[in-house]
């Protein structure tokens, strides 16, 4: 099992897919609880899910982005218009007052799984 | 010494006045040898001692300046010179040598430096008038002589040379400096045998191709021709067809003048030499004593002159009764300009050690191969085993070796070298400024510049307070003649900006502190074929959006292969990710290649009808072709198996690559048109299709003088004349516009396409990430004459370099979407939600405008009412 971020009492998890679907450094589009969420994979295999809805291009589309680091935080340029998220806390690197929602994400026996539910 | 029984003075007997016998004569004067001895020098030249090493300027200089000693006599009374005099013949018992004239004198001591002697083989015709060695200055006297006698025909005399050695590339300079058409004819399958391997030969065979010099090389020669009157009519060569010369030179090694110590019984070396110990004392007799290139300590001669100064030294030394000089060996490294061409080699430069290893670095676009052999690092002082800690052992350098001054001490220094040893060799590397380059060190050597005026020119409290590259250039010259130390300029002043901590950054992103034509270098140099193994050894962390699709543009543009293909496919950015250019909503764009603008009504029906099943928006695109937007990401599949099954291909509007060559219909239809610019630039659109590059490329072509393709906004563009077509380069609309100037007139189209493949070859390799063609011709030393030179005068001899890889990529091409199509792999990055494939994303959305659909940005995400099956589909 990789990182659990935000795991509050009430997550509900939802399996979206199995690891081997998802390579490194690259995000997929799932739909959890009826929102488009962009799931990525780090080169060091942790897993982070953030809301696929860019704020800056109001477009869903950040799973489509660039999977990167900044000193050591794993980020995603948005494919848009660049804006960099924090994937850890979906927090904009260079505007901090912007910032998408993110969700929990565990691995149980190789399915991946997103967390829905009160933080 | 003492003096001899009869009370003279001893008496010393040098035979040959070359380099190493004045040098020999010099010492014993500066030493005070002659205090105690008389010296009696017999040279058999013409002249006294000259610089053979320099042989090949006397064209240039003429006798006077070569000499070594100028006034022609030793000022030291106890030195007698005599010159055209030789010896022919030794009396050990005797002590006394015998002289042409017959006459005879005596010696206590004699020192022979009799030199070497040219080899030359026993082809037939080898005396044939024409035929020369390269030794003398009276060599090259005959030589031009022959040179400046016209063939029958009133042409000019062509030479051959035998031998593609050090040497004898040293004649063929002397060839073409004599206006001679030369030919170099070498029996192994390289230039320079001895000190280059193969890769460094053949940069070499580029260089010197490129001053004119035709080079033949793994040809034996069988005789020299002769053409009836006893004249070299040509040279005769096995399996190859003879070639036609009226001068032969032959430059096929030397061999030590040790026939005099042979006829006197003095043991010589197996392959020659005479046999000596390491006081340089024959073996045989210890009053006879052997310095030079005649000389064979431990059974090796030393073709160099360095070894056989130090010979002299230790025999003054030993003759003044010092015990401490030995000969033990020499350096036999190299460093020469040849026809201008910088070549080096030295220490273990084969990599013939047990554990050495090979750093390589070539550009053939800038004529450069450079190799170091490194091995394991020894024991640390307290004896413990050191791990990745590795030593010089020797290399080779070719077209540029400014840094063999720092390379060449650091063999056998026991230094160990820095962490990344291959940046001591990258293009005018930082590496060498790392290591500390001294204040005095001379940056521009055109200008004689030193590090020092640099720094002098950038310190802030100076008085010229450069703030850039180009101030410093304008204030002290440095880089504006030959270009080639710019980079080093341009290296220097950043770290005395970076010391006082003034930003200077051309760093890619935080991840590499390279720029892209670094990137391409280290790539180039590694073979590296992922971004893993690259960011790993050169960078930090996990880049970025930057440095991740320039990773993948220079891989594409190395490595060929699919842009999607495995880890490949995390670096592209998402309009290569999915092969269409997203759009506003998050929709793609979709453009097949319609190539020069023409299309049958066939094709636009095919088009017509996917846009019309997939509710997609149309539109005509500058660059003649036809854009289809609003495709979702899971529709680009079935939208392009369709375009594919209709026989289109991708258009890579989505990539940095060639986008389209517009054209106007040309004098196939058009009255005032002179030219077929239809068929041109389609023929340009398919050869150059699929090319990665810096950043995405623009062609047109004009059929006439009136321009109605607007060739001249395009990166290249080609407007025909009535005697062929011009090419323009480096145009560009956009925010800055830019036309694009002339590089060539009146071309023909095969011309054409050679100066192209160049053209675009040399941009992808050397201009900057998202630099488009204009800047980066600007960034040139020298700007569009220096593209020129580089294109159509081919002076840096990269030619058939870059064609050639113009040539992989034509060969290597595929179309990207269908080859996507016939991979499931890719296929399945196609899909909406990796647990909802078949589910659209509710967040695109439209509206009609003009009978066409328009996209809707939502401010907030939209969230699906009903519940979607979740679950791991397979
Ligand atoms: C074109 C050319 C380029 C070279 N470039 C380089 C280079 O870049 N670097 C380098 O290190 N080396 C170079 N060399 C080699 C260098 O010139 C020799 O190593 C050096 O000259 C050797 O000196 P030496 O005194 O042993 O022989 P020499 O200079 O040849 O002198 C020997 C002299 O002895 C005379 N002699 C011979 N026999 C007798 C006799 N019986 N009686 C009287 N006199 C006699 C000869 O006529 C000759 O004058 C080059 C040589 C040539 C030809």
């Amino acid at each position: 099992m990789s990182a659990v971020r935000a795991e509050g009492p009430t997550t509900t998890w939802l399996p979206v897919c199995t690891t081997d679907q998802l390579s490194r450094e690259r995000g997929v589009a799932a739909l959890v609880g009826g929102r488009a969420v962009a799931l990525f994979r780090t080169y060091d295999d942790e897993w982070f899910a953030l809301d696929n809805h860019c704020p800056f291009a109001h477009a869903s589309v950040l799973a489509r982005g660039i999977v990167g680091t900044r000193g050591d935080v794993p980020f995603v340029a948005s494919p848009m218009l660049k804006q960099p998220f924090g994937l850890r806390d979906g927090v904009c690197l260079d505007d901090p007052s912007v910032r998408v929602p993110t969700y929990p994400v565990r691995v149980v026996a190789g399915v991946v799984e997103v967390g829905v539910g009160s933080p | 010494m003492s003096p001899t029984a009869s009370g003279r003075r001893p008496r010393i007997v040098v035979v040959g006045h070359g380099m190493v016998g004045h040098r020999f004569v010099a010492a014993a004067v500066e030493r005070g040898l002659t205090a105690t001895h008389d010296v009696v020098v017999y040279g058999e030249e013409r002249r006294v001692a000259y610089d053979r090493v320099a042989l090949t300027s006397f064209f240039e200089v003429g006798a006077d300046a070569l000499s070594l000693l100028p006034s022609g006599v030793y000022d030291d009374p106890r030195v007698a010179l005599h010159t055209e005099t030789s010896v022919v013949g030794i009396d050990r018992e005797a002590r006394r040598v015998r002289l042409a004239d017959g006459t005879t004198a005596s010696y206590d001591e004699l020192v022979l430096a009799t030199g070497a002697a040219p080899f030359v083989p026993p082809v037939p015709g080898k005396d044939l008038d024409g035929c020369f060695v390269y030794r003398t200055i009276e060599d090259l006297e005959a030589i031009r002589d022959a040179a400046a006698r016209p063939r029958a025909d009133g042409s000019k005399a062509r030479g051959i040379v035998i031998g593609g050695g050090l040497l004898g590339l040293e004649a063929a300079n002397a060839l073409v400096q004599l206006g001679v058409e030369a030919h170099v004819v070498e029996m192994a399958p390289r230039l320079m045998p001895v000190q280059l391997d193969g890769a460094a030969g053949a940069t070499l065979v580029r260089h010197i191709e490129k001053l004119g010099v035709h080079v033949h090389c793994g040809v034996v020669s069988t005789e020299v021709l002769d053409d009836g009157t006893g004249r070299v009519a040509g040279l005769g060569l096995r399996d190859a067809d003879a070639l036609e010369a009226e001068i032969v030179v032959f430059s096929a090694g030397i061999r030590p003048r040790d026939a005099l110590a042979r006829e006197a019984g003095l043991a010589v070396a197996e392959r020659g030499g005479i046999l000596v110990d390491e006081q340089l004392r024959s073996t045989t007799d210890p009053h006879v004593w052997a310095i030079g290139e005649c000389a064979a300590p431990a059974g090796r001669m030393y073709g160099l002159v360095a070894p056989g100064y130090t010979m002299a030294e230790i025999v003054a030394d030993t003759l003044l009764g010092g015990t401490a000089g030995a000969f033990t060996g020499a350096d036999m490294s190299t460093k020469l300009k040849l026809l201008g061409v910088d070549v080096a080699s030295f220490g273990d430069a084969f990599a013939t050690g047990p554990d050495a290893l090979e750093l390589v670095f070539a550009d053939a676009v800038a004529g450069l191969y450079k190799k170091l052999v490194v091995g394991p690092a020894g024991p640390d002082a307290d004896g413990n085993p050191r791990e990745d800690a590795w030593v010089l052992l020797g290399g080779i350098l070719v077209g540029d070796a400014s840094s063999y001054g720092v390379l060449r001490p650091l063999v056998s220094s026991g230094m160990l070298l820095p962490e990344n040893p291959e940046e001591l060799i990258l293009p005018e590397s930082r590496g060498a400024l790392q290591l500390g380059l001294p204040d005095e060190a001379v940056v521009c050597s055109c200008n004689n510049v030193t590090k020092g005026d640099l720094l002098a020119a950038v310190d802030v409290d100076g008085e010229h307070r450069c703030e850039d590259l180009g101030a410093v250039k304008a204030c002290t010259s440095a880089g504006t003649t030959c270009g080639s130390c710019v980079t080093t300029v341009k290296g220097v002043i950043e770290d005395y900006f970076g010391e006082i901590g003034k930003a200077v950054d051309t760093s890619l992103c935080e991840h590499f502190p390279l720029t892209r034509q670094e990137l391409f270098d280290v790539v180039a140099v590694h073979g590296y074929r992922s971004f893993t193994e690259i960011v790993e050894a050169h960078g930090t962390g996990r880049g970025c959006d930057i440095c991740k699709p320039a990773v993948a543009s220079v891989l594409a543009s190395q490595t060929g292969g699919h842009v999607l293909e495995g880890e490949v496919g995390a670096l592209q950015d998402t309009n290569d990710a999915y092969l269409a250019n997203i759009q506003r909503n998050g929709t793609y764009s979709v453009v097949p290649r319609i190539a020069g603008g023409e299309i049958t009504p066939e094709g636009l029906i095919v088009i017509g009808e996917v846009a019309r099943d997939f509710g997609l928006y149309t539109k005509i695109t500058g660059g003649q072709r036809i854009d289809l937007f609003g495709a979702r990401m899971e529709e680009l599949p079935l939208i392009w198996s369709r375009l594919v099954d209709a026989g289109f291909e991708s258009g890579h509007a989505y990539g940095k690559s060639l986008r389209t060559v517009k054209s106007c219909v040309g004098s196939t239809w058009c009255r005032y048109g002179v030219q077929d610019s239809v068929q041109l630039a389609i023929d340009l659109e398919l050869r150059y299709r699929g090319l990665r590059s810096p950043h995405k490329l623009k062609g047109g072509v004009s059929g006439c003088a009136r321009e109605c393709a607007e060739a001249r906004s395009k990166d290249f563009g080609v407007i025909a004349t009535e005697k062929g077509w011009n090419l323009y380069v480096g145009g560009n609309g956009g925010a800055t516009p830019r036309h694009a100037q002339l590089l060539v007139g009146d071309v023909d189209t095969e011309t054409l396409v050679r100066y192209l493949d160049r053209y675009l070859m040399y941009y992808v390799r050397t201009a900057d990430r998202l630099q488009r063609t204009a800047p980066w011709i600007e960034s040139l030393e020298g700007g569009l004459d220096r593209v020129r030179e580089i294109v159509v005068e081919d002076s840096l001899g990269l030619g058939t370099e870059l064609e050639a890889a113009m040539a992989r990529h034509v060969e290597g091409y595929f179309d990207e979407w269908k080859a996507t199509l016939e991979d499931p792999e890719k296929l399945s990055r196609f899909v909406s939600f990796v647990n909802a494939p078949g589910q659209p994303d509710p967040n695109i959305t439209f509206t009609t405008e003009r009978g066409q659909i328009k996209p809707v940005n939502l401010d907030e995400p939209v969230v699906l009412g009903t519940s979607i099956p979740v679950g791991a589909p397979r």
